[in-house]
């Protein structure tokens, strides 16, 4: 119980996916306007993160490695992500249109989130058994939508603020304040369970 | 179309990490010297120029439909062809870009590039973007590799420029990587619209 | 009807086709380098193990031990110089740092005492954590190790009462680089006792 703890607290704060690995920056920048579409597309990412990384963990261990083919792993990963990015934005659209319109911008986005792809071949690095895999996957995404949502709520606040200097506007400014998010989040880094 | 104008257009106006933005999570990640940002740069470049060329002679055996997913199997291949390569020949370095190596399959400079440009363009008009573009995302991760290397230790490429006690640990963290490069980018921006 | 089916059996032909010949070009350069890559981790290994440990004329072949109330094996490799055992080096970890795993190599003469020590891996913080390269054989104070035995030393930081000065800034890191030390020395105990 406690390793799971562990992998909970670790995922989120201490080594928060996007302000201490640097992954899934792209959304983190680019849908971060808005504090509802910062949560929407935590919402996806999280479903296609968990998903994703059960699957291409079962595949790993019962397809590549008993076939000895594990140089195939990225082509199947990043392939196995991209079809589970359609199916699921045709699962949705028939099944829950109301959830289809809040997340489907954002879905086909997903395929090139870094994020999902990394977090499929790190639990194959830190050799996870399953149910970690599922767990770390899950608290990743938590993190990722706790740090989009953090970094959006600035911002809203970013665009009413005059005399920020003209070459620092929008994008420049931004970052500065990611990265003063990021020290905050490095306070996390004592934490030890 | 002029093929120095192409190689140009890829470093400064298309420059993919000041300008368009794109490939961050290398940008940020592994630009903590300029050792490790230029060896990243150079490994992408060499991707994105391999990738570019493959697809603009395959585009017209692919069906529009699917085009999408043979990109990325394209260039997933390539990417495994150079992850294998450096972990037989360059096992440090690779272990130094760890995880961001895979990722370039994901970096969206790539699949950027194929859309907009080898999808519509002769093989060697790809190459050459492939040229400048890698060449603008080497001179931008390097320069941001040597500006954070210089703020937090003192060196750059491991050569000291002043005493390491003087530098501040914080920009070769995550937190100085934010910030570097959001200074980098206003300074970008003011150079660009007043030369 | 039928020329959506034609349609749709051209893409799945693009596909399979692009993916075939993806799945051929990896599988060609996996046979080429599957041969230095494993050369390449070998080297890696016999370099950590030459630069720790005392003078040795073996090929050292790794002997999995235990550690006591431990469930995961730790490589040993036992030395010997002109058929005589003259110590040992020994593949440890620990898991006390700040994340992640702390790979070591450590190297024991036939006394037990530490001969030199190599970080395999890490990822603690950049800038502190790749002190301990360099902080444990500094003479300095009581910062080296080398030399000393954790059977007849109290081989702790000095602020839990031990005798080994912690990397200023860095004690959870040093905590952490002991215990993989400690681990070590148990193993080469048993080892030895076992004989």
């Amino acid at each position: 119980m406690t390793t799971y703890l562990s992998i909970i607290i670790t995922a989120i704060f201490v080594n928060n996916i996007v302000l201490s690995q640097f992954l899934g920056i792209c959304p983190f920048i680019g849908v971060s306007r808005r504090l509802s579409s910062a949560v929407g597309m935590g919402a996806a990412v999280a479903f296609v993160m968990t998903l994703s990384t059960a699957v291409t963990w079962l595949l790993q261990y019962y397809l590549l490695d008993p076939l000895e083919i594990g140089f195939m792993q990225t082509i199947v990963f990043i392939l196995v992500i991209a079809s589970l990015v359609q199916m699921l934005e045709m699962v949705i659209k028939k099944i829950a249109p109301v959830l289809y319109q809040a997340l489907g911008v954002f879905l086909p986005l997903i395929t090139t989130n870094c994020a999902v792809l990394g977090v499929a071949i790190l639990v194959i690095r830190g050799d996870m058994d399953l149910g970690q895999s599922i767990v770390y996957a899950l608290s990743t995404a938590v993190g990722f939508t706790l740090a989009l949502a953090l970094f959006a709520g600035i911002r809203q606040q970013l665009e009413l603020t005059e005399g920020v200097p003209r070459a620092m506007r929008g994008v420049p400014v931004a970052l500065v304040c990611a990265g003063l998010l990021a020290l905050a989040f490095m306070g996390f880094s004592g934490i030890s369970i | 179309m002029n093929k120095l104008k192409i190689i140009l257009n890829g470093i400064v106006r298309d420059n993919p990490t000041f300008v368009l933005m794109l490939g961050m999570c290398p940008t940020l990640g592994t630009t903590g010297s300029a050792l490790t940002g230029m060896s990243m740069g150079l490994a992408t470049m060499g991707v994105l120029i391999c990738s570019n060329c493959a697809i603009s002679m395959l585009k017209r055996f692919v069906p529009d439909q699917v085009r999408i997913p043979c990109y990325i199997v394209v260039i997933a291949t390539f990417v495994t062809v150079l992850q294998m390569c450096m972990q037989a020949w360059l096992p440090a370095l690779d272990k130094l870009l760890g995880i961001f190596i895979p990722l370039i399959v994901v970096n969206c400079i790539l699949l950027g590039r194929a859309e907009a440009f080898a999808a519509r363009h002769s093989v060697i008009e790809s190459v050459c973007d492939g040229i400048g573009i890698g060449l603008g995302f080497t001179l931008a991760l390097t320069l941001l590799g040597a500006v954070r290397e210089l703020l937090g230790t003192g060196m750059i490429f491991g050569f000291g420029i002043y005493p390491e006690t003087y530098g501040s640990l914080v920009f070769v963290l995550a937190p100085g990587a934010f910030i570097a490069l959001g200074f980098m980018v206003a300074l970008f921006n003011s150079v660009k619209k007043h030369p | 009807m039928s020329k959506q089916s034609t349609s749709l059996w051209r893409m799945m032909m693009a596909l399979g086709a692009v993916t075939v010949i993806a799945g051929a070009i990896l599988a060609w350069v996996y046979s080429m380098t599957s041969e230095p890559i494993r050369d390449a981790q070998l080297r890696a290994r016999r370099d950590a193990i030459a630069a720790v440990s005392p003078q040795f004329d073996n090929s050292p072949q790794p002997v999995a031990i235990t550690p006591e109330g431990e469930e995961v094996p730790v490589e040993l490799f036992p030395l010997t110089l002109g058929g005589k055992p003259v110590g040992a080096a020994v593949e440890t970890y620990s898991d006390a740092g700040f994340s992640d795993r702390i790979r070591l190599m450590v190297g024991f003469d036939s006394d037990g005492k530490i001969t030199g020590y190599q970080v395999l891996s890490h990822s603690e913080t950049p800038g502190l954590g790749a002190k301990m390269d360099t902080w444990f054989r500094d003479p300095k104070g009581n910062r080296s190790v080398i030399g000393r035995s954790p059977a007849s030393d109290d081989m702790r930081v000095s602020n839990d009462g031990g005798s080994v000065d912690a990397i200023t800034a860095a004690t959870i890191t040093s905590r952490a680089f002991l215990d993989a030390l400690n681990r070590a020395h148990s193993c080469y105990i048993s080892y030895t006792n076992s004989r």
